[in-house]
C-alpha cells in the first residue's frame, strides 16, 4: 500500500516538475486568398509563436510575444488593404525545455504546415528547434534567446537571431562597468547554455578592457534561494558581482544581495535585465545599475507610438523581446510578399537583402550567419526622484553603434561566414 | 582540515547557517503535508499554491488593501498578515475539504492527488493572470532590518527570525499532536474513525479542521518567505517538489520525521553548495533514491 503510494507520488513529482503544459492554437479567420502574385506552399502562411507561456520568462516574452506577433499580422493586413495572403497564428508553451520545444516544432512543421517559428525564449529551446527547421526547410526567428552560439557554432542558414545576444550585452554592460572602476569581477551564473555563454562573453570583455575575473559560481535554474551563492561571491572580494542569469533569478539575487549587506559594498551588474525586472524590483532597489538592451520604449516618437499601442492591449510596456517579435514578423511577412513564395530559402534571401527600417531598428541588415546587426543602448536605471511618469526607468547613456555591438565576423565560429 | 578541503571555516559555517534557514522552510512546509497525509491520507499537491497564496495575501495586505477600501494609508502589516494569511488560506482549505476532498476519502490516493494538483494549477493560473510572473517585492519589517555580525558572516536579522518562528511552530505542532488529548483524538480518529465516533467525537469536523490547519501552515511559511523571496505565482511550484522529496525521505505522515528531515536536508543542501554547487539541485533527490532503496517507508515511517 505504502510502496504503491510512494511510487505514485514520485511519478507525479517527475511528471509535473514545471506545472502547466498547455498548447493553444489561436485560429484567425484569414481573409480569402486574393494575392495572386504570391505562391504559397499550402495556400496559407502559418506563423508559430513558441514561447514560455507559464514559467519564469513568461512576462518578458509569453503572452506579450503572442500579442506582438498578432499586432504585426494585423498591421500587415491593414497595409495590404485587405488583399494580403492568408495568414494564421498558432502559439504554444515550450516550458523552457528543449525536448518539448523540438517536439512541438516537429509537429507544427510536419502536421500543421507551419512556415515560421518565432520568439523562442530560452537558449536551450532555440538550439533545439533550429536544426529541426533547417531539416524541414522552414524559418526560425529567434527573439527571446540570447546565446551567441545561435549565430556561432550552431548557426543555420534558415535562422535569424533578431533582437539581442550575449555578446552585445557583455560588450555594452561589461565595458561600461569596467570603465566606471569596476575592474574585478565574480560571476553568479545560471547553470545552462545561456548563463555559460553570457559569462564567457563578459569575461572576454572585462579582460579586454583591463579588468580581472576572480571566479564564478553556477546555480541551478530556476533557483529560489541565491544567498549561499551570493556569499561565495562576497567572499571573493571582487568589486563587481556579474549576474549571468535572468528573470526571477536576477530579481532574487538583487533582493538578497541587499539583505546580506553585500550591496552597496560590492556592486551588482545585471547582465541580462529586462524592463519587466526593473518594474518588478522598482527603482529604489535598482537605481544606478547599468544594463544593455536592444530596444527601449521611450527612445523617440516612433518607439513611443508603437509601445503605447502595445501598452493599451497588454497593460505593460513592451520588452525588447516583444518589440523584436513584432518587427521581425513584419519583416518576414514583407519578405514573403516580395519573394512571391513562402519557400524558406527564397524568403531568407529577401530578408537578408532588405534592410530593416522601422521603430525597432534603422537600416539594419541581417548578416549571413543570421545576426541582425542593429544599434544597442547602454542604459542606466534612474533614481526614484528622476522618474517622471509610469515606466520612465532609464537614462540612455550611450547608443552602441551596430558595428560595435555585434560580434565581429573574424571572431565568429559560424561556418556560413567562412565561405 | 579546512585547508585540505580548500575552503575556509567562514564559508562552511555561513553555508550551514543558510542551509538551516532553507531547512526551516522545508520543515514547516513538509510538516503541513505530513499532518494532512498522516491524518487524512490525502497527498496535498496544492500545498505549494497555498504557500504562494500566503505570501500574496501578505503582499496584497501591505500594498493594495488600502486602495481597495479607499484609504491608501491603511495597511495590513507583517504581524497581522502572519496571523491573517493562515486563517484566510485555512478557511479556503476548509471549503475545499468540505466541498471536494471529503468525497474522495474512500477512493485511491491518486484521486486526492489529482484533485489537489488541479486546484494548484487553477490557483496558480489565476494569480499568474492577475499579477504576471515577474513578481512583487515585500519590504522586510522594520524591526528586522539590518544584520547581526557573527564574525564569520552577516546574518540578516530577518533570517534569524525565520529560524526561530518556524522551529517554534514545528515543535508546537508536534507537541499538540503527540502529547495532548486533542492530538490523541486526532490520531485515534484516523486509526479507527467509527470507534472514535462512537465515543461521541465529531470525527468529520476534526478532519476538516486538520486540513485547514495543515494548509494554514503552508500560508504561514508563505508569509515568512515574502520578505526574502520574490513574491510570484510560481514560487510554490519551484519549492513543492523538493518538499515532497523531504516528506518521502522523512516517511509519509511522520510528524517528527518531516521536521528533522526538513532541517537535515537543508543542511546537506548547504554543504553541497560549499563543495560542488552544481549538484545542489540534485542532492536531495539522490538522497531520496538511496533512502527508498534501503528503507522504503522513509527514515521515520512505519511500513503498514
Amino acid at each position: 500500500m505504502k510502496r504503491k503510494l510512494i511510487s505514485v507520488l514520485i511519478g507525479a513529482m517527475l511528471a509535473t516538475t514545471p506545472f502547466v503544459s498547455s498548447a493553444q492554437s489561436a485560429k484567425k479567420d484569414a481573409p480569402k486568398a486574393t494575392a495572386g502574385a504570391v505562391k504559397l506552399s499550402d495556400g496559407i502562411v502559418k506563423i508559430g509563436v513558441l514561447t514560455d507561456l507559464s514559467g519564469s520568462y513568461s512576462d518578458l516574452s509569453g503572452a506579450g510575444a503572442v500579442l506582438a506577433v498578432k499586432m504585426a499580422i494585423e498591421d500587415f493586413r491593414a497595409m495590404e488593404k485587405g488583399k494580403a495572403f492568408p495568414i494564421e497564428l498558432v502559439s504554444a508553451d515550450h516550458q523552457n525545455k528543449g525536448d518539448v520545444a523540438s517536439n512541438k516544432a516537429r509537429e507544427w512543421f510536419e502536421r500543421d504546415k507551419v512556415d515560421m517559428i518565432t520568439d523562442l525564449v530560452t537558449t536551450s529551446t532555440a538550439l533545439a528547434v533550429m536544426p529541426v527547421a533547417k531539416e524541414q526547410n522552414r524559418i526560425t526567428i529567434v527573439n527571446g534567446a540570447a546565446a551567441t552560439l545561435i549565430t556561432g557554432k550552431n548557426c543555420t542558414d534558415t535562422n535569424v537571431h533578431y533582437t539581442y545576444d550575449t555578446y552585445a550585452l557583455a560588450n555594452g554592460t561589461g565595458k561600461a562597468v569596467v570603465k566606471q572602476g569596476g575592474d574585478t569581477w565574480f560571476f553568479l551564473t545560471a547553470d545552462y547554455a545561456f548563463g555559460h555563454a553570457l559569462e564567457k562573453d563578459t569575461t572576454a570583455t572585462v579582460q579586454a578592457n583591463g579588468g580581472k575575473v576572480m571566479g564564478s559560481v553556477r546555480h541551478p535554474f530556476p533557483a529560489t534561494d541565491l544567498s549561499s551563492f551570493l556569499l561565495k561571491a562576497q567572499a571573493s572580494g571582487a568589486k563587481v558581482i556579474g549576474l549571468a542569469n535572468a528573470g526571477t533569478d536576477t530579481t532574487n539575487s538583487i533582493k538578497q544581495a541587499a539583505e546580506f549587506g553585500i550591496t552597496p559594498k560590492q556592486s551588482l551588474a545585471g547582465l541580462l535585465m529586462f524592463i519587466t525586472d526593473v518594474h518588478s524590483l522598482q527603482l529604489k532597489a535598482t537605481q544606478g545599475m547599468f544594463l544593455t538592451e536592444g530596444f527601449y520604449w521611450d527612445l523617440n516618437d516612433e518607439t513611443r507610438a508603437w509601445s503605447k499601442r502595445f501598452f493599451e492591449k497588454h497593460k505593460r510596456m513592451p520588452t525588447m523581446v516583444q518589440a523584436g517579435d513584432y518587427s521581425s514578423t513584419m519583416h518576414y511577412l514583407k519578405a514573403v510578399k516580395a519573394a512571391g513564395t513562402d519557400e524558406a530559402k527564397a524568403v531568407m534571401k529577401k530578408m537578408k537583402d532588405t534592410p530593416v527600417n522601422d521603430f525597432f531598428a534603422k537600416n539594419a541588415k541581417i548578416r549571413e550567419d543570421g545576426r541582425l546587426v542593429h544599434d544597442f543602448y547602454l542604459l542606466q536605471v534612474k533614481k526614484p526622484e528622476e522618474s517622471k511618469y509610469p515606466w520612465d526607468y532609464y537614462h540612455v547613456r550611450q547608443v552602441i553603434a551596430a558595428k560595435d555591438a555585434v560580434m565581429p565576423v573574424s571572431q565568429s565560429e559560424c561556418p556560413l561566414l567562412k565561405k | 582540515m579546512f585547508d585540505l578541503l580548500g575552503i575556509t571555516p567562514q564559508a562552511l559555517y555561513s553555508q550551514l547557517l543558510i542551509g538551516l534557514i532553507n531547512g526551516s522552510f522545508y520543515a514547516v512546509l513538509s510538516l503541513g503535508l505530513a499532518v494532512i497525509f498522516g491524518l487524512l491520507n490525502i497527498i496535498n499537491f496544492s500545498h505549494g499554491a497555498q504557500y504562494m497564496m500566503g505570501a500574496f495575501i501578505a503582499w496584497l495586505g501591505l500594498t493594495q488593501f488600502g486602495n481597495w477600501i479607499g484609504s491608501p494609508g491603511m495597511q495590513i502589516n507583517y504581524w497581522l498578515a502572519l496571523l491573517l494569511a493562515p486563517l484566510l488560506v485555512g478557511a479556503l482549505g476548509v471549503v475545499i475539504e468540505r466541498t471536494m476532498l471529503a468525497r474522495l476519502y474512500k477512493l485511491d490516493h491518486l484521486y486526492g492527488l489529482l484533485l489537489t494538483f488541479g486546484i494548484a494549477l487553477i490557483i496558480e493560473g489565476l494569480f499568474r493572470y492577475a499579477y504576471g510572473v515577474s513578481g512583487q517585492q515585500y519590504e522586510i519589517p522594520e524591526v528586522f532590518q539590518g544584520a547581526i555580525d557573527l564574525g564569520f558572516m552577516y546574518l540578516p536579522k530577518y533570517r534569524a527570525w525565520v529560524i526561530v518562528a518556524s522551529l517554534t511552530v514545528c515543535l508546537g505542532t508536534w507537541f499538540v499532536i503527540e502529547r495532548t488529548k486533542l492530538g490523541s483524538y486526532l490520531r485515534a480518529g484516523t486509526e479507527n474513525p467509527r470507534l472514535v465516533q462512537a465515543f461521541g467525537v465529531n470525527v468529520p469536523l476534526m478532519i476538516t479542521l486538520t486540513y485547514g490547519f495543515g494548509v494554514g501552515l503552508a500560508a504561514f511559511a508563505g508569509v515568512l518567505a515574502a520578505p526574502i523571496f520574490t513574491v510570484s505565482p510560481l514560487m510554490g511550484a519551484d519549492l513543492i517538489i523538493v518538499v515532497f522529496a523531504v516528506v518521502v525521505i522523512g516517511g509519509m505522515g511522520s510528524i517528527l520525521g518531516s521536521i528533522v528531515t526538513g532541517l537535515g536536508l537543508g543542511l546537506i543542501e548547504g554543504l553541497t553548495k560549499v563543495f560542488y554547487s552544481e549538484a545542489s539541485a540534485v542532492v536531495i533527490f539522490v538522497i531520496m533514491v538511496i533512502v527508498l532503496l534501503l528503507r522504503p517507508a522513509g527514515l521515520f515511517g512505519r511500513e503498514r
